[in-house]
């Protein structure tokens, strides 16, 4: 069944459209409801269903069914990208933001090598989102309109001795979303990268966090008012954005030396 | 596979007439009744909706369908066959009234039933069974089809007329696109002797005054048309202006020849001699305000006091939509709000729901009011009383105040015995909807496409928003 009538726009009750790629918890949840919250029809997609079900119950609670629909896909399988696309799109009757937030980091030690490991991060991180972003991409050229957001991580802007396999995947995660952004700027199209720091998320659970550390409401209304303001890129807190500068200025004579 | 099969390059933005809504579509100009089975076909197999769209004149939804297919039928617009001397014309159906009567007035004839606006397609005219300022007399437009023929979209190509399949006819008219698509249509036209009217302009001071007048002018007239006041409050409130207009007769028009030539029937390029009438639309702009709306109306209303006939052409008098183009691109996003109330409870709801909307500081810019009578069809909108057209300028920041008071006039309306029209109004509830046609209107509607469309092929917005679908 495509639309119902809590879907159908109206110009007193205009709707937007968007999908949020891994909001079954942490960032993407907060994501989710602040989108509601604006009145969003929301295609929420995560291999975790159960979780799923939950967020879109919460957020249709309160905006009424339809608001949210929920959609079981793990971003590794992505041979059912297009179909999924095409599925939600007439679901929702359109598309108006994609939201990549799907993420992993994978524990590791400075003296440990395990390939495994790194794979999966760039499955997740980057190959998963470029299934997508290559389908969504052309949809909004050819609307001339849409914004498409994805997350990387102050991990993109230096690679440390911490864990290389996810400085890399969120590189490449960064870098295409630059160059997407170079490709549709001129089509109308907002591309918008998140640099979170530490944030209050189970991704990070377990790994100490000294300071500047954002709650996934407060990074998700960073990234509402940056989709508002068609920003390019945002640090999230903003401070990251000051001691990132700081950072990719230590030159690697220095760089290789330090411990974090 | 990790491609898309839709042709995404097709994805359009289309907008509502008034601006104030817009759709993807994956957007199709078929030209033969082969390439409309084949966008059957493709969207069967991809599980998509399909909408038909004319000139996209309707001020809601009626022809958008997001993330769904939309047909544009404007490419298939020929004139099958003009018959001067019966008056009879076949046509595609996406032939505009301006294109047809371009054709049929050099031969003393004219369409039976026009729109404010001769950009329509007759397909898009039948779909919403569009009337006149000639209701009371000549129905809607439906009352002057001989016969039709549509593509189902079960494939089935149909040939109906009042008499052969009546219950298609008369439901497939006034269907909103959501049974078939019209593939020829055949209109009785109407003969005239003179290509001008003589128009009765005069001012009545209130509503009481100015249904009275409609009432009294429409039996001994061809066209009437009020023009109401809607910032005008207390003793005033519903005041406004008649046109009351005649057709000629060959006897009392000397230059009967003249106005029956296409030429002098198109309405000047310029205002006032010298504005390029493209440009119009920019100056109106800074009106668009509730002080600017009061003034322009104010200042018709006193222009209106003197009585005054005139000699005015067809296209003049009928496509006043048409007379600054682009018009409604000065208000930014505009709505329409129609309601069609039965002559003895009209007066009533009227005054309260224009009292309500100068009270919430959302008064109208422009009100008309017209005649109507009952008519056959299934999703008829019209009643045996009048309608009262008023258009809102849709902002940011009025769109929350402005729904609750058009589901407050809703109500005021139902309980009056009024309708609503599908090409009007783009708020309609299903409730509302289900209330004024009637749990048997909708459940011989929904049979019908259940005959013609088992697979819920065709769809729009309108459709899934008012049927709840």
């Amino acid at each position: 069944m495509p639309v119902n009538k809590t879907t159908a726009a109206t110009p007193l009750q205009p709707r937007r459209r968007a999908i949020i790629i891994g909001s079954a918890q942490g960032l993407g949840a907060a994501m989710a409801r602040r989108l509601a919250r604006e009145g969003y029809l929301l295609g929420l997609a995560d291999r975790n269903g159960e979780l799923l079900g939950k967020v879109c119950a919460e957020i249709n609670q309160a905006g009424g069914p339809g608001q949210a629909r929920a959609y079981v896909h793990d971003v590794t399988n992505t041979e059912e990208v297009p179909a999924l696309l095409q599925k939600i799109m007439a679901d929702l009757g359109g598309l108006d933001a994609f939201i990549y937030v799907a993420g992993i980091l994978l524990p590791t030690t400075p003296t440990t090598y395990e390939f495994d490991k790194d794979r999966k991060m760039m499955e997740v991180n980057a190959l998963g989102a470029l299934a997508w972003y290559n389908l969504v991409a052309p949809i909004f050229q050819a609307l001339h309109s849409g914004t498409i957001v994805g997350v990387s991580s102050v991990a993109a802007d230096r690679g440390r001795l911490g864990n290389p396999g996810y400085n890399a995947s969120k590189a490449a995660l960064d870098t295409y979303l630059e160059a997407l952004r170079n490709r549709l700027t001129r089509h109308g199209v907002h591309v918008l990268t998140v640099k979170p720091g530490y944030m209050d998320t189970d991704m990070l659970k377990g790994v100490e966090r000294p300071f500047l550390v954002a709650s996934p409401d407060k990074a998700a209304e960073d990234i509402w008012n940056a989709m508002r303001r068609r920003k390019q890129t945002i640090y999230t807190l903003g401070a990251w954005g000051l001691i990132m500068l700081i950072i990719k200025h230590i030159p690697s004579l220095i760089f290789r030396r330090l411990s974090f | 596979m990790t491609n898309l099969t839709l042709p995404y390059e097709r994805l359009t933005y289309l907008e509502n007439f008034g601006h104030s809504l817009k759709a993807a579509s994956y957007l199709y100009h078929p030209t033969s009744v082969d390439e409309i089975e084949s966008i059957f076909k493709f969207a069967r197999q991809n599980g998509l909706k399909v909408t038909v769209r004319g000139a996209g004149r309707s001020y809601n939804d009626a022809a958008l369908n997001g993330a769904g297919i939309v047909m544009n039928l404007t490419r298939m617009n020929k004139i099958i066959d003009w018959n001067p001397k019966t008056g009879l014309v076949t046509a595609e159906p996406g032939l505009t009234l301006e294109n047809l009567w371009h054709v049929v007035l050099p031969d003393s004839w004219w369409p039976p039933v026009v729109s404010g606006t001769m950009s329509t397609t007759l397909g898009g005219c039948l779909g919403m069974n569009i009337h006149g300022k000639n209701n009371f007399r000549m129905g809607p437009i439906g009352e002057h089809v001989t016969e039709f023929t549509a593509l189902l979209p079960t494939g089935a190509q149909v040939t109906c007329s009042p008499t052969r399949n009546g219950d298609l006819f008369h439901s497939m008219i006034s269907g909103m696109g959501m049974l078939g698509v019209f593939t020829s249509i055949t209109l009785q036209m109407k003969k005239i002797e003179s290509g001008f009217l003589e128009v009765h302009a005069f001012a009545v001071p209130d509503l009481k005054t100015h249904l009275q007048a409609i009432l009294e002018n429409a039996p001994v007239c061809d066209y009437t048309v009020g023009w109401l006041d809607t910032t005008a409050g207390g003793s005033g409130l519903g005041r406004g202006q008649i046109h009351a207009a005649k057709y000629l007769h060959e006897a009392n028009d000397p230059e009967m020849k003249k106005g029956l030539q296409v030429q002098n029937q198109t309405l000047p390029a310029t205002m006032f001699g010298v504005f390029p009438k493209s440009i119009i639309h920019y100056f109106m702009a800074p009106f668009t305000f509730n002080l600017g709306f009061w003034g322009v109306n104010t200042a018709k209303y006193v222009a209106s006091l003197r009585d005054e006939t005139y000699r005015q052409s067809h296209a003049a008098f009928h496509f006043l939509l048409d007379y600054v183009p682009n018009w409604e691109l000065a208000f930014g996003e505009l709505i329409q709000y129609q309601s069609f109330i039965p002559k003895e409870t009209a007066e009533d709801a009227w005054r309260e729901i224009l009292t309500i909307s100068q009270k919430r500081g959302m008064p109208s810019h422009l009100g008309v009011t017209k005649r109507h009578r009952p008519d056959k069809f299934l999703l008829t909108h019209a009643v045996d009383g009048f309608s009262l057209a008023l258009d809102f300028k849709v902002t940011r920041g009025n769109r929350a105040k402005m729904l609750v008071m058009l589901q407050e006039f809703d109500k005021i309306v139902l309980d009056a015995g009024g309708r609503f029209y599908f090409a009007k109004n783009s708020e309609t509830s299903p409730e509302s909807a289900a209330k004024f046609l009637g749990a048997e209107t909708v459940a011989r509607f929904k049979a019908l496409k259940q005959r013609t469309d088992p697979n819920n092929l065709l769809e729009s917005d309108l459709y899934r928003r008012v049927f709840a679908v």
